[in-house]
């Protein structure tokens, strides 16, 4: 990795752990709300700068996460994380290997079709019922805490330490995963699908698999998000939103780790700035990404230096 | 996504509601035969938004997710001339028709030309940004609410069916103009030299430039062509949808919805798709209210189960 | 029971018969040919054995299973290898990684989630040993992109090592090759035939006669003449196709 991209995760790294300190309660939500995109993104470039599937459904797996989580708050009363999570995370699970199952079965510009299409599905499915809470969502007024003790995760400074453990916790598996047989192969299927099979790779399981590890992590995010903002609403799932997080991914550098989470930082960041400059943000926004795509190759990320995923050519010595 | 069936729909889903849970064969004479024409008009909308996009997926290979903007604009500028600056209709007409295509040229020369060939996922980011840039311009420009626009006087009023039902009269001819460009649209690309490079190009576009065919100005045109129809859309449907910037960004998935059923490349399949969908809608709405909007997408789920490339889409 | 036999293998393109009513065996640790003049055929052949293609009409068995309809990966696993026309090589991976993702196929236990994949000892010695039989070694860690023409056709044949199949199918594994490059391939492609069995489309007719047991001439998708190298050189029928008299 390049000196200056490990110095900047340094840096960025005590920055984040001394943010509690400022006693800002907007700047520790503010940095929480990156650290939940930033796991929301790399769950995406998993599926995308890993295995090469373009999908922009993905924030349906964050959504049916948030909104789990919210209807067991709800209807249910659970405000619960350690049974919220987990079930949050099955629903966005179970939800990303039905929809995968029937858009693996296409290819190209049909899939990123089909994921999109399947993801309004959703969008509508909440938003035209009032179970979910129609147009409006769901708002969760009740606090949540950590199994039966009286830790409050609601409580900003609390939930920010909770989030920041995950976000590691996310990375370092996610490290692992790259490096490993499966995660090569991922590659090796983004790189040239043909030889792999070829070689023999039930390319389909893999890409499943992918699909589905990106969709429990997405959920992962949905769930935190939920707890971060307290209201569930259809927009969270809506292709447009898909499409911000496939941003933050290319802004930040495909299939890197780092990459994403530079990407979520920066996106979040500008929209914030953005909007309060000019209530025009949007255009603003969609210029930068035009521009950014049109004239930039490999994202931030890249032009940092870092232009190979983790784990490829690595080199070892045979003793 | 609006209810852009017949204006009766509040009548008609109250009697509906009774209906809806028994066998279809219990719907009147008068509603279905409204919810067909419903169904054919919404679906020659789609047709004409789905053509162009699925002309500029196949010649040039592009997903262009801002085609809905030239929707809206066209909406947006027939509104601007007829109601800020007074023009007649007809000039109105062809003016906004003939500035989308100005419009469509200038972001397809600077901005899509050098998307050819390059990752599916730029096109989707770039068109992305196109989006946000052009919906951001019309608030700009007309600010957030949503304009009403006004049906020509000519064409208001209701058509009577004999005993049996009426129909709105700007439905109808909404129907025949999309029914005329399916027409012209199809005569174009089967009889036409054009229309050949066009259908060689959207199988296989490096065999159409290796045989020394200038591709370039044929997706100029083609793409103008495309932006054109999708403008005649919008100012068609102004007086039915009403006119709000978001207005391309909702009906260009449907519209996407149709192009994927009917396969990537074909005019065929987007005639095909976009009456299933305008059909499925328009019934979808009047017996099963709570899930209308999902049906489209479980259609296009069940299509894509049952045939990868869409129902006339090359299999790739 | 022959390795592989097809039976009227027919592919049609549109109108266009590629392949037409193809009858051939391959038999078991053979070399065999198959010639023919451009677009005779061979490449869409092969994808036919290989599982690019499913036929028209006709079928396909590999050791008596018919594998007909087998997708590519199916057949890959049966024991069906393929090189291709234009090399199909990891180019964003090193040398070392495109023949470790060919060599992990071979050993089950190397399937994990965790453990890092440069951490399983058997796969890497196979690696190694493919890299010194090719000379490969020292452009271990070099990108596949950027290798030489013949170093990349080298690296595919690299990988059908690292998979062992029984039967290999290599598709014009010269081409592009300088003199010296295609005299080393003969000698590997002898060694590997000690122990597989050999399909191998070919133009360089020096490659042709020198290695093949049986040869096979294709011309316009269809068989004129099958048979013995000698018996080739002799027929007349070839020697009109390829000379036109």
């Amino acid at each position: 990795m390049s000196r200056f991209l490990v110095i900047g995760i340094v840096v960025a790294a005590c920055l984040v752990l001394l943010v509690p300190l400022a006693g800002s309660q907007y700047l520790t939500t503010h940095v929480t709300r990156i650290l939940v995109y930033a796991i929301f993104a790399v769950s995406l470039d998993l599926l995308v700068g890993f295995c090469g599937l373009v999908s922009l459904g993905h924030a349906a797996f964050f959504g049916i996460a948030a909104y789990a989580t919210a209807l067991l708050a709800d209807k249910v009363g659970v405000t619960n994380v350690l049974i919220s999570l987990p079930f949050s995370i099955l629903c966005a699970t179970g939800t990303a290997l039905v929809i995968g199952l029937l858009t693996l079965r296409t290819a190209g510009i049909y899939f990123i079709m089909a994921t999109l299409a399947l993801a309004e599905m959703l969008y509508f499915l909440v938003h035209d019922n009032d179970f979910f809470g129609g147009s409006d969502g769901i708002l969760v007024l009740s606090r949540f805490y950590l199994g039966s003790t009286s830790i409050d995760v609601s409580d900003p400074v609390i939930r920010y330490c909770v989030v920041v453990t995950v976000t590691v916790a996310v990375l370092v598996g996610l490290a692992f995963l790259v490096r490993s047989p499966f995660g090569r192969t991922l590659q090796g299927i983004k790189s040239n699908e043909r030889r792999m099979r070829a070689l023999g790779y039930n390319i389909a399981r893999y890409k499943l698999a992918c699909f589905v590890i990106g969709g429990a992590l997405a959920g992962l995010a949905g769930h935190l998000y939920l707890l971060l903002t307290s209201l569930a609403d259809p927009s969270i799932l809506d292709w447009i939103h898909s499409a911000q997080v496939l941003m933050m991914v290319i802004l930040g550098g495909l299939g890197t780790l780092v990459g994403p989470m530079v990407g979520a930082f920066v996106f979040v960041e500008l929209i914030d700035q953005m909007s309060v400059l000019t209530e025009h943000w949007k255009l603003a926004v969609g210029i930068v990404v035009v521009v950014a795509t049109l004239f930039g190759r490999g994202g931030i990320a890249g032009v940092a230096g870092r232009t190979r995923a983790w784990g490829v050519g690595a080199k070892r010595p045979i003793t | 996504m609006e209810n852009v069936g017949s204006e009766r729909v509040d009548l008609l889903s109250a009697r509906s509601h009774a209906i809806s849970y028994r066998a279809v064969a219990v719907m009147e004479i008068s509603t279905f035969l409204i919810q067909v024409l419903n169904g054919i008009q919404f679906g020659m909308l789609l047709f004409l938004i789905a053509s162009g996009l699925t002309l500029t997926f196949g010649v040039m290979g592009i997903i262009n997710l801002a085609h809905g903007a030239f929707f809206m604009i066209g909406a947006y500028l027939v509104f601007q001339f007829t109601r800020h600056w007074g023009w007649p209709l007809p000039l109105a007409f062809s003016s906004a028709v003939a500035a989308v295509v100005v419009i469509g040229s200038v972001v397809e020369r600077s901005v899509l030309a050098p998307l050819v060939g390059r990752d599916h996922l730029d096109q989707v980011l770039v068109t992305y940004g196109l989006i946000l840039i052009f919906d951001e311009l019309a608030v700009v420009f007309w600010g957030k609410d949503v304009q009403p626009a006004a049906i020509p006087s000519l064409l208001r009023g209701s058509l009577q069916f004999g005993d049996i039902f009426v129909y709105p009269v700007y439905r109808l001819a909404l129907t025949v103009a999309g029914l005329l460009c399916a027409l012209g649209l199809y005569l174009l690309v089967a009889k036409t030299r054009l229309g050949m490079i066009v259908r060689a190009g959207s199988y296989d576009r490096g065999m159409v430039s290796a045989l020394g065919i200038n591709v370039d100005p044929v997706f100029a045109l083609v793409f103008g062509l495309g932006a054109a129809l999708a403008a005649l859309a919008g100012i068609l449907a102004a007086p039915i949808l009403s006119v709000s910037p978001g207005m391309g960004d909702k009906i260009i998935i449907i519209a996407f919805v149709v192009v994927v059923i009917g396969g990537i490349g074909s005019i065929k399949g987007a005639f095909v798709g976009a009456l299933l969908v305008g059909l499925l809608d328009s019934f979808g709405k009047v017996l099963f209210p709570s899930v209308s909007s999902l049906l489209i997408y479980a259609l296009m789920a069940f299509i894509l189960v049952w045939r990868p490339s869409g129902l006339f889409g090359k299999a790739t | 029971m022959s390795l592989l036999e097809t039976q009227s293998l027919t592919m049609y393109f549109g109108l266009l018969a590629a392949v037409n009513d193809v009858s051939l065996r391959i038999e078991r640790d053979e070399i065999h040919a198959i010639i023919g003049p451009n677009g005779a055929g061979k490449t869409t052949f092969l994808n036919l054995l290989s599982g690019e293609l499913h036929p028209t009409t006709g079928s396909l068995y590999f050791q008596g299973h018919d594998v007909t309809r087998w997708s590519p990966d199916r057949r890959a696993r049966a024991g069906i290898g393929r090189s291709f026309q234009h090399s199909s090589v990891f180019e964003d991976l090193s040398v070392h990684e495109n023949l470790r993702l060919a060599a992990q196929t071979q050993f089950p236990g190397s399937f994990g989630f965790f453990q890092s994949a440069d951490r399983y000892d058997d796969v890497h010695e196979r690696v190694a040993e493919i890299q010194s039989a090719l000379s490969l070694t020292a452009s271990e860690n070099t990108r596949a992109g950027e290798l030489s023409h013949g170093e990349q056709r080298q690296l595919e044949i690299g990988m059908l090592m690292a998979i062992s199949p029984t039967l290999m199918l290599l598709d014009e594994p010269t081409s592009g090759m300088s003199r010296n490059e295609t005299l080393d391939l003969i000698n590997i492609l002898r060694q590997l035939a000690a122990k597989h069995t050999v399909v191998l489309v070919e133009h360089d007719m020096d490659v042709v006669f020198e290695l093949a047991n049986r040869i096979t001439v294709l011309v316009n998708g269809s068989v004129i003449a099958s048979g013995a190298p000698d018996e080739i050189r002799a027929d007349k029928a070839v020697r009109t196709a390829y000379l036109g008299h």
